[in-house]
């Protein structure tokens, strides 16, 4: 069944069950994502897909990557509140992924495009980084394409982390998988594949993380 | 990461794993429950507990450290022989128990969430016991005790062995 | 106790009758909370087994019933002894009381005055429920009977009438007609969201997909509330007989009952609840020849106040971790595996039973045009009668915490309300004439939440408040989206710098500004409300902020790391008290010698502030002004005459 509805004043035509995210893509509109990877399901831990959606004159800031389209939804992609959004949420994450003091990769990009100052929080940032977004990017994948539950989330809040479990991680030397798809690059620069030295479970387990 | 050895006879901590998850008919669904029965009786959940739940259970061992590492009642780590829990919900907070946990910390010389070398005692909090009318509340071993003064604190430390 | 199956309506009105038979209603009985955490650290067991010994010892067995109950309300006054058939209130009541009162009151039916309640403000005394304030303004229609029933016993609840409403719905009601019944009657969840249990039923029934699951939210997480603990541990089949309703209406035959880990008494008692239903076959197939099935199970959470989140919870039911996932499909069309699931609170399906019994249109009769029937609130901090309390919806705040609450103690000035946990705000006494409903509630900025109402006084500082309930978030968050878990990260820095002396100009906007992205872009509930303590003290309490950061002062003298302890020379007569009572020995002086606190030494504990005796009012707690000059110890006075 085709579903009419509006993304950014333009007439788009999707199908039912899309959501709004692939329905703007189809169309040929860009909404930024962080954890988003077509292969996975949509997780909803970044939220920069935030867009604005209007019915019956109600508006409500959702995820895109996980709202379903409907007949007459009225979407906007960029505007004050999304603006503010998307650059707040790059100022609150960019002093755990700093290297040398500045930001990389995507999240410089939309640091740029947003007008984000990713100095912004630094002196209220007093942990350690962990150059970790939690996109889940990689525990997803491992979990629903691989099978291999090679890494996966512990602990809770600000103490959560991506962790390797070891045992299962001896067929991450010919997968690898997770290395393209990390955002800000940690996941090939913090790992040897032997002992998975200071990214693993054990070392949660012993506090370095 | 503690490699399982196959051994020939049943250790101590499969037997238990195994009773637990019998107890809910191997229902995957039950995994946060089976946990809360192996945390009970061995105080903590250790890697070998998690593993063989991993296995008996037939659950990815990411889901059951997801799980062992996100609740507050799990210990990942051997605990004291006595658990006080101080509480520092709303009502309790507006009555000083931000004051009574400095108390037993500087009692006990010991900061919150952590066990003493003797294993006597591991200090923690909670967000809320729900005895909010007779704040602030101490639990000392499942006992409760509500607004102990400094002498009644000392009394039910040296009495906890 | 040899139970039978009730397999009629008929045969469980004979039940009931056979019951309320062998009760004598003019028998004495001693009603005793000893199935709560809050008697029990009171003393309320070993107070309850002392009568039962005494009354032994005194042959009285046959003319003295002991009936142990869970919560009662009066908390703050436990252990709680009532005695009916007469209806008398003892309050706080000791161990070395109980010989005196069965004497007295027992055998020859008199009072034992000191025991009574005694009204704080004008020190009139009151025996009974309708003497004393705190009970005589309540309307305690769901939770009066806890007063009535011992919870591991289900012919109490029986004799109460219990189980009548699920007789009438199953034999005299269609599914449509309860739930119309529930639709007419405008009940909304007590839980929090306020939203139409009605049509959350409907759409649940109506959704396609089978099994459909009906849930019991028992994750009762805000801190300070406390009701749906003392719902489920003093009258778990309140509960249950209307989640078997509901279930009878959605179309359901499986149930859950969520309980928070922190709750071992309540957990127990439903377990037991459920067995002994069972055994009356209340539950299980074929319920009271019927041909309705149900069946429920219990899940125990682990501690973690997110997993009350309605998608969370269901995850953890699923047996894996609770943590709240990105859903824009209701829960009652799409749940726990899938399947239409109706989440309802602990109070919500507790009101069930009454409304089938009484009627829609009765409830409708209470409460006011938004917000029909009772709401239990627990009202705690800085108020004389702390407790459970259950009133109409509409009554004021004011009449709420100075009528009930008997009002601030010690006679200090009242500052705010906290309303609705940390997903709530505080509530200045410019508002406090302003009904209690779920939108005006709203209105203000704050909500009704679950219930938790905890009252501030002038000694609390609203920065600190917002720091508290910001780091309580915190923790709590489950971490996965970013806008929650590095918002609360930074904002609890934010808070805690400013009560720390160590705010910046720009430090409020930074506030407003995270405050704002998280209520916008969150995953769940938590994350956009968690804001809200931030925002409300913020929008009535501006002053107190911008007198942290821009002075380095603390309006109430909380903030420890800007307030100091000084102990006027002027006002001093060195009695001592302060002196011996110092945890860390920062006081100096004698006998004679007027006492002076050394700052280096000093914890700002407050006791000194607390034990000088009020005709000397010695200590000063300063703030944002430098101290005054401290005595050296050259210094010797003539003790003050």
């Amino acid at each position: 069944m085709t579903i009419a509805l509006q993304i950014d004043g333009k007439e788009v035509k999707a199908r039912e069950g899309m959501t709004v995210l692939e329905a703007a893509k189809e169309a040929g509109i860009e909404i930024p994502t962080l954890c988003y990877l077509e292969k996975l399901k949509p997780y909803g831990a970044c939220r920069i897909c935030s867009v604005e959606v209007e019915r019956k004159g109600r508006i409500r800031i959702v995820a895109s990557c996980g709202f379903p389209v409907e007949q007459g939804l009225v979407v906007r992609t960029r505007s004050p509140r999304i603006d503010r959004v998307r650059k707040v949420i790059i100022e609150l994450v960019a002093p755990t992924t700093m290297v040398d003091g500045e930001v990389a990769g995507e999240i410089k990009k939309l640091a740029k495009e947003y007008g984000a100052n990713t100095h912004r929080f630094e002196s209220r940032f007093r942990a350690k980084p962990t150059r970790c977004i939690l996109c889940g990017q990689c525990v997803r994948y491992c979990d629903e394409v691989v099978g291999g539950h090679a890494i996966g989330f512990v602990g809770r809040g600000i103490e959560r982390r991506a962790a390797f479990f070891p045992e299962k991680a001896r067929a991450c030397l010919t997968c690898q998988a997770c290395f393209d798809l990390c955002p800000t690059g940690k996941i090939p620069s913090e790992t040897d594949f032997v002992v998975f030295d200071g990214f693993s479970v054990d070392d949660y387990l012993a506090g370095k993380l | 990461m503690v490699s399982k050895t196959k051994s020939p006879k049943l250790t101590k901590v499969s037997r238990a794993v195994s009773k637990a998850v019998g107890s809910y008919q191997r229902d995957k669904d039950m995994l946060i429950q089976i946990l809360l029965d192996l945390q009970s009786m061995f105080g903590w959940l250790s890697q070998e507990v998690l593993i063989e739940v991993s296995e008996q259970l037939e659950v990815p061992i990411t889901q059951v450290y997801q799980i062992a590492s996100y609740y507050k009642a799990f210990s990942l780590m051997p605990r004291g022989r006595h658990i006080i829990k101080v509480c520092l919900g709303t009502a309790c907070q507006v009555r000083g128990s931000p004051r009574l946990l400095d108390t037993i910390s500087a009692t006990l010389g010991m900061k919150p969430h952590e066990t003493s070398e003797d294993m006597r005692f591991t200090l923690e909090t909670v967000n809320c016991l729900g005895c909010c009318a007779m704040g602030p509340v101490v639990v000392v071993d499942e006992t409760y005790h509500t607004k102990p003064s400094p002498s009644d604190l000392r009394k039910i430390f040296e009495s906890a062995k | 106790m040899a139970s039978k199956r009730i397999s009629s309506p008929e045969e469980l009105e004979q039940l009931r009758k056979g019951i309320l038979s062998k009760r004598d209603p003019n028998k004495l009985i001693i009603s005793i909370c000893t199935m709560s955490v809050c008697g029990q650290s009171r003393g309320s067991v070993d107070v309850c087994e002392r009568f039962k010994k005494e009354i032994k010892r005194a042959g009285l067995e046959d003319k003295v019933d002991i009936r142990e109950t869970g919560c009662q309300g009066f908390c703050e006054r436990e252990p709680v002894v009532i005695i009916f058939p007469e209806g008398i209130y003892y309050v706080n009541v000791k161990l070395d009381d109980v010989t005196e009162i069965i004497s007295t009151t027992l055998v020859k039916r008199g009072l034992v005055e000191r025991l009574l309640y005694t009204d704080p403000t004008t020190g009139k005394k009151g025996a009974k429920e309708s003497d004393i304030p705190f009970y005589k303004n309540q309307m305690r229609i769901v939770f009066g009977n806890n007063r009535y029933i011992n919870p591991r016993y289900i012919d109490d609840y029986i004799a109460l009438g219990g189980y009548s409403a699920l007789s009438k719905a199953l034999f005299q009601m269609t599914p449509e007609e309860v739930l119309e019944e529930i639709k007419k009657s405008n009940l909304r969840g007590r839980g929090g969201g306020g939203f139409s249990t009605g049509t959350k039923w409907e759409t649940t029934k109506n959704a396609l997909g089978e099994p459909k699951y009906v849930i019991v939210n028992c994750d009762e997480g805000d801190p300070g509330a406390y009701m749906d603990r003392s719902l489920m541990e003093g009258n778990p089949h309140s509960v249950l007989e209307g989640l078997i309703i509901g279930a009878y209406a959605i179309g359901s035959e499986e149930g859950f009952i969520y309980v928070r880990q922190e709750y071992p008494i309540a957990y127990e008692n439903t377990i037991q609840a459920i067995k002994q239903a069972e055994e009356y076959g209340f539950l299980g197939e074929n319920i009271l020849g019927s041909g309705f099935d149900f069946k429920v199970k219990v899940h125990l959470g682990a501690g973690a106040f997110v997993s009350g989140e309605s998608t969370a919870l269901m995850s953890a039911i699923e047996g894996r971790v609770g943590e709240p996932k990105l859903k824009y499909i209701h829960t009652a069309v799409s749940g726990v595996k899938g399947r239409p699931s109706c989440l309802n609170n602990v109070e919500t399906w507790a009101n069930v039973p009454l409304i089938i019994n009484k009627g829609a249109k009765w409830f409708n009769s209470v409460g006011t045009d938004g917000s029909k029937g009772s709401k239990i609130f627990s009202l705690v901090g800085k108020v004389n009668n702390t407790g459970l309390v259950e009133v109409p919806m509409g009554m004021t705040l004011r009449q709420l915490i100075y009528d009930i609450g008997g009002g601030i103690p010690q006679g200090k000035r009242f500052k705010a309300v906290q309303t609705g946990g940390p997903s709530g705000g505080v509530i200045p006494e410019q508002h406090l004439d302003t009904p209690i409903d779920f939108d005006e509630l709203t209105k203000l900025g704050s909500m009704m939440g679950s219930g938790g109402t905890v009252v501030m006084d002038e000694d609390t500082c609203m920065v600190d408040t917002a720091r508290y309930f910001i780091s309580f978030c915190c923790e709590e968050s489950c971490g996965k989206c970013i806008p929650c878990r590095e918002g609360l990260r930074t904002l609890r820095e934010i808070l805690t710098d400013i009560c720390e002396g160590k705010g910046q100009e720009g430090d409020i906007e930074a506030i407003e500004d995270i405050a704002g992205v998280m209520q916008d872009a969150s995953l769940c509930a938590l994350g956009t409300t968690a804001a809200n303590p931030a925002l409300t003290t913020l929008k009535y309490f501006r002053d107190e902020y911008q007198a942290h950061i821009k002075e380095k002062r603390c309006p109430a003298k909380a903030c420890k790391a800007l307030t100091s302890y000084y102990i006027d020379p002027e006002k001093c007569t060195a009695c001592m008290i302060c002196f011996k009572n110092c945890p860390t020995e920062a006081i100096h002086g004698g006998k004679g010698i007027i006492h002076w606190i050394e700052q280096e030494k000093c914890i700002k504990c407050n006791t000194c502030f607390e034990v000088c005796p009020p005709r000397f009012s010695a200590i000063r707690r300063i703030s944002g002004e430098p101290l005054p000059p401290t005595p050296g110890t050259k210094v010797i006075r003539e003790k003050k005459r």
